[in-house]
C-alpha cells in the first residue's frame, strides 16, 4: 500500500495487483444500538480487502451508514471489535485512525479556500510549506481541479465541490477512504461521470475504499464487492455479477434490479436441477442454494432472462406458455406484461427487434434457463 | 422554455431593463404603499423629534434675541480695546428691555457657560439700570464691576451674536474657545466629558466581553442539545427579555445591596468576614448590565451555530484535527458572523444604558446617558444634552461602520 503512491498512478495503468486476500479492515461480531432496545447493526462480520472497492448497499435504516460511522470513529460499537490492519481501533478517536472520509454533503469548510481545505489534513501531519503546496497541487490535479485552489467552496459547482472533498480525503494518503453517499446531491449525468472518476482514482492509487449508497446501479457500476445491508445484517456479500445473477435471498433478489418473484413448492430434483411446482401446477427447473427441500420457496427470475422461445433458447430447460397483457416500448427494449404461472404480473424484457411484432392479447411461447430461475428460502 | 419567453418580447420594445422596471413598478409601488404608514410613524415620532433636538446642540438664540442692539454696536469693533460708549449705551438699552421682558436671567445663564460670573454681572447691571445717570456709561459700568472694561468680556458677547455656536459641541469633547476665538483644551479640572466618554466605551466593552464569554458556550450547548431540551434552554435565555428592565435592575439592587442576598450568603458560608460593597460599584454595574444584555449576544450566535452543519466538526476530526483544533479552526470561525452581530448589538445597546448605572452604579460609573439626563432634567441645559447626544450618536455610528469594515456587512447576521 505504501508503495502505491500517487506519483506512480497513471490513467492507463492496470488495476493494482495487491494480494486480494489481505485484510485491511475486519468487523468482528460488531453490534450497535442507540436506544438500548433495537439493534441498528446486528452481529456484523465483514472483512474489507486491501485495495478493493467495497460498497455497502441498502435502503435507509439498514445499518450501512452506522457501520461506516463506526469505521470512521464517529460512533462506538456497542460490542464487538473493529480491526484496522490487525489493530483494534474501536476506541481510537477519528483523528488518529488515518482514514479519509467523504461526507454526504461534502462538509467543505466554507471559510477556507479550496487549497486550504485540501491542505487542512496536512497541517496535522507536520507537512508544511513547499511540500504541502506540492501535495495540494497534486491532489487537485488528480481530481482535475488544477488552478481552482484560490476559490472558495461556495464559488464551485456541486460536482467541483465533490471533487474537492475527494482531494481533501486522499491528499494525506490515508490507509482507507470512506464515502457516505457522496454523489447523492448531484444530477444523474454528473453522478454517472463522477462514478467513473472515483473508480479511476481508486484504481490509480490502489487505495482501499468503502462506499455507502442506496443506489444499486451505482453499487453495481463501481464496486469490486458489494455488501447488501438490510435490517442491520449483511444479506449478501459478493461481486456485482454474482449479486445480480445469483441473489441468495428474497431481499437481495428484490432490491437489486427488477425481478419476478413467485411463491412455489418444492417438487424434487431431476438431472441435478431443483424442480418446483408453480401456483398453476407448472413445473419449473431451477437452481438455488442447497437445502431447498421445503414448502415455502420463492423463485426469482429476471425480466431479461425470460425470453421468447427461439433459437437462442433452444437448450433452455423451461418452456412457458403465456398471454400478453401489455406492451411498453422502451427504446432499445420492449417490456411485456404477461399472464403466466397463474400470475398476471410476470414481466419480460425482450430486445426491441423481437418484441415489435408482439401484440397485446396474443399468446406466445416463452423460455428460460434453469440457471436463471433462482429458488430462495428467505 | 427560455427560448419561447425571449421570443415573446418584441425586438422593438427598447431596452430590456427598462421594460423590466416598467413591469415591476406596480409591485414596487404597492410594497412602498404598504410600508408607508410605518415610515410616516417613524418620521413623526422618531426621526423628526430627535433631529430637531440634536440641532439644539448648536442653536444660540439668547444673545441674538436679548441683545440685538449691542450685537449691532459691536459689529465694527476690532476686539482689541474696550468698545466705545455706543456699545455701553446699546447694552443698557437692551438690558432695559430684557428687564421688562424677563429675559435677562436666561441671557445671564447662557453667558455664564462661557465665563463664570457673567450671570451676576448681567443681573447686577439690570438691578442698577434705574440708578444710571446721564453722561458716559462706561465709567458707571466699570464702577459696578471693573471687568466691563475688559475686551475679553465684550468678545464673548460679540461671538455669541451669531445664531449658531460650537460651544456645546466643543465642551462635550473638553474643548473651548479662547477670547480670540481659537480652540484650546479646557483646564484639567473642567475636563470631564472625554473621561465620561472613555468610561462609557469601557463599560460597554466590559459588558460585551462578559456576555460573549458567558453567551458563546451557552449558545453552543443549546445548538447541540436535542430539540426539546434546546427549546427549554432557549426559554430560559428569553425569559429575562420579557421582564421589564426596571424590574431586573431593581432585582439586582436587592441582590447586591450591603444587607442583600449575596452578602448574606457569603457571610453565612464564611467566605468573607465583613460585608462587601457591591452596590454603587463598577462591578455591580457591569454584572447587572451583563445579565440584561446576555440574550442579545446569545441569540445571533445561536442562530448562526444552528446553521453550521454537524458534518463540519466530523470532517475536521476525520482529517486529523484533534477536538479542540477542529473546534477552533473549523467551527469557531464559522460562528464569526453571529459573534460579530451579537457583540455589535450588545456593545451599541450598552453605550446608551441609563437606568442600570443610575440605580446600581456609583458616581464614577455614570455613563453618557446619565449626564444627558442630568442636563435635561436638572440643569435645563438642552444645548449640552444635545451635544452629548450627538457625541454618543457619532460614536455609535462610527463603531457600527468600523464593524462593517472589519467584519463585512454580509457577514453580520442579526438572527
Amino acid at each position: 500500500m505504501n508503495t502505491m503512491t500517487m506519483e506512480r498512478g497513471r490513467l492507463d495503468e492496470a488495476p493494482p495487483t495487491t494480494t486480494g486476500s489481505e485484510t485491511m479492515v475486519a468487523f468482528e461480531r460488531v453490534q450497535k444500538t442507540y436506544d438500548g432496545r433495537t439493534l441498528v447493526v446486528e452481529d456484523l462480520n465483514l472483512a474489507v480487502r486491501r485495495g478493493e472497492f467495497l460498497t455497502m448497499l441498502g435502503p435507509s435504516g439498514s445499518g450501512k451508514t452506522t457501520t461506516l460511522m463506526m469505521l470512521g470513529g464517529f460512533e462506538q460499537p456497542t460490542s464487538g471489535r473493529i480491526l484496522l490492519e490487525g489493530q483494534a481501533v474501536e476506541r481510537l478517536p477519528p483523528e488518529r485512525r488515518d482514514i479519509g472520509f467523504v461526507f454526504q454533503n461534502y462538509a467543505l469548510f466554507p471559510h477556507m479556500t479550496v487549497a486550504e481545505n485540501v491542505g487542512f489534513p496536512l497541517r496535522y501531519r507536520g507537512i508544511r510549506g513547499a511540500e504541502a503546496k506540492r501535495r495540494v497541487e497534486e491532489a487537485l490535479s488528480m481530481v482535475k481541479l488544477t488552478g481552482l485552489g484560490e476559490r472558495r467552496p461556495a464559488q464551485l459547482s456541486g460536482g467541483q465541490q465533490q471533487r474537492v472533498a475527494l482531494a481533501r480525503a486522499m491528499v494525506f494518503k490515508p490507509k482507507l477512504i470512506l464515502m457516505d453517499e457522496p454523489l447523492g446531491a448531484l444530477d444523474k449525468q454528473l453522478r454517472e461521470h463522477m462514478q467513473v472518476e472515483i473508480r479511476r482514482i481508486q484504481q490509480q492509487l490502489g487505495i482501499t475504499m468503502v462506499y455507502v449508497t442506496h443506489d444499486q446501479s451505482e453499487a453495481l457500476t463501481m464496486s469490486d464487492r458489494i455488501a447488501v445491508f438490510h435490517e442491520g445484517r449483511i444479506q449478501q456479500l459478493s461481486d456485482p455479477m454474482t449479486l445480480y445473477d445469483r441473489p441468495e435471498n428474497r431481499f437481495v433478489a428484490g432490491f437489486i434490479g427488477d425481478n419476478n418473484t413467485l411463491a412455489c413448492e418444492f417438487a424434487g430434483t431431476e438431472n441435478g436441477l431443483g424442480v418446483v411446482r408453480m401456483p398453476d401446477g407448472t413445473r419449473l427447473f431451477t437452481t438455488g442454494p442447497s437445502g431447498q427441500a421445503r414448502a415455502d420457496l420463492t423463485v426469482s427470475l429476471r425480466p431479461e432472462r425470460l425470453g421468447l422461445d427461439g433459437p437462442d433458447r433452444r437448450n433452455a430447460e423451461n418452456r412457458i406458455p403465456a398471454r400478453v397483457l401489455d406492451r411498453t416500448f422502451l427504446g432499445d427494449r420492449v417490456r411485456l406484461t404477461l399472464e403466466a404461472f397463474g400470475s398476471k404480473r410476470i414481466v419480460a424484457s425482450v430486445p426491441a427487434a423481437e418484441g415489435a411484432a408482439i401484440l397485446p392479447g396474443s399468446s406466445i411461447g416463452m423460455a428460460c434457463f434453469a440457471a436463471d430461475c433462482r429458488t430462495l428460502t428467505r | 422554455m427560455t427560448e419561447t419567453m425571449s421570443l415573446a418580447i418584441p425586438p422593438t420594445s427598447g431596452s430590456l431593463g427598462a421594460a423590466l422596471r416598467r413591469a415591476e413598478r406596480p409591485n414596487r409601488l404597492r410594497a412602498f404603499a404598504l410600508a408607508l404608514p410605518a415610515l410616516l410613524f417613524l418620521v413623526v415620532t422618531f426621526a423628526a423629534p430627535i433631529g430637531l433636538f440634536l440641532t439644539t446642540a448648536v442653536r444660540n438664540p439668547e444673545v441674538r434675541s436679548v441683545l440685538p442692539q449691542t450685537v449691532a454696536a459691536l459689529d465694527g469693533w476690532d476686539g482689541r480695546a474696550t468698545p466705545g460708549e455706543e456699545a455701553f449705551a446699546a447694552l443698557a438699552a437692551d438690558l432695559a428691555r430684557a428687564k421688562e421682558d424677563n429675559t435677562a436671567a436666561a441671557l445671564g445663564k447662557r453667558l455664564n457657560y462661557e465665563s463664570a460670573g457673567m450671570r451676576s454681572r448681567i443681573m447686577s447691571v439690570v438691578r442698577h439700570l434705574g440708578n444710571l445717570k446721564d453722561g458716559a456709561l462706561a465709567p458707571q459700568f466699570t464702577a459696578l464691576d471693573p471687568v466691563w472694561a475688559s475686551p475679553d468680556l465684550w468678545a464673548i458677547i460679540k461671538r455669541n451674536g451669531s445664531a449658531v455656536t460650537p460651544y456645546y459641541l466643543l465642551t462635550s469633547v473638553d474643548l473651548a474657545q479662547d477670547a480670540s476665538g481659537g480652540i484650546e483644551r479646557v483646564e484639567e479640572s473642567q475636563a470631564v466629558f472625554l473621561d465620561i466618554l472613555g468610561r462609557t466605551l469601557w463599560i460597554a466593552a466590559l459588558v460585551t466581553a462578559a456576555t460573549l464569554v458567558l453567551g458563546f458556550p451557552t449558545a453552543y450547548v443549546i445548538s447541540l442539545a436535542p430539540s426539546r431540551i434546546a427549546g427549554f434552554l432557549l426559554l430560559l435565555v428569553l425569559l429575562p427579555l420579557w421582564t421589564s428592565l426596571l424590574v431586573r435592575t431593581t432585582a439586582w439592587v436587592v441582590l447586591l445591596q450591603t444587607d442583600g442576598v449575596i452578602n448574606q450568603i457569603l457571610l453565612a458560608l464564611g467566605l468573607t468576614t465583613e460585608k462587601l460593597q457591591l452596590m454603587l460599584t463598577r462591578f455591580g454595574t457591569v454584572t447587572a448590565m451583563t445579565h440584561i444584555q446576555l440574550p442579545f449576544t446569545i441569540l445571533p450566535i445561536l442562530s448562526v451555530m444552528k446553521s453550521i452543519p454537524e458534518g463540519q466538526m466530523r470532517a475536521a476530526r476525520s482529517l486529523g484535527a484533534p477536538p479542540f483544533f477542529a473546534f477552533w479552526r473549523v467551527y469557531a470561525p464559522q460562528t464569526l458572523p453571529g459573534v460579530a452581530a451579537g457583540c455589535l448589538m450588545t456593545f451599541i445597546l450598552s453605550l446608551g444604558y441609563y437606568i442600570t448605572p443610575a440605580l446600581v452604579g456609583g458616581p464614577r460609573d455614570q455613563m453618557m446617558s446619565n449626564f444627558i439626563a442630568t442636563y435635561i432634567n436638572r440643569d435645563l441645559n438642552w444645548g449640552m444634552a444635545a451635544a452629548l447626544a450627538c457625541l454618543l450618536l457619532v460614536m455609535t455610528l462610527s463603531i457600527y461602520l468600523l464593524f462593517l469594515r472589519l467584519v463585512g456587512a454580509e457577514r453580520i447576521k442579526l438572527g
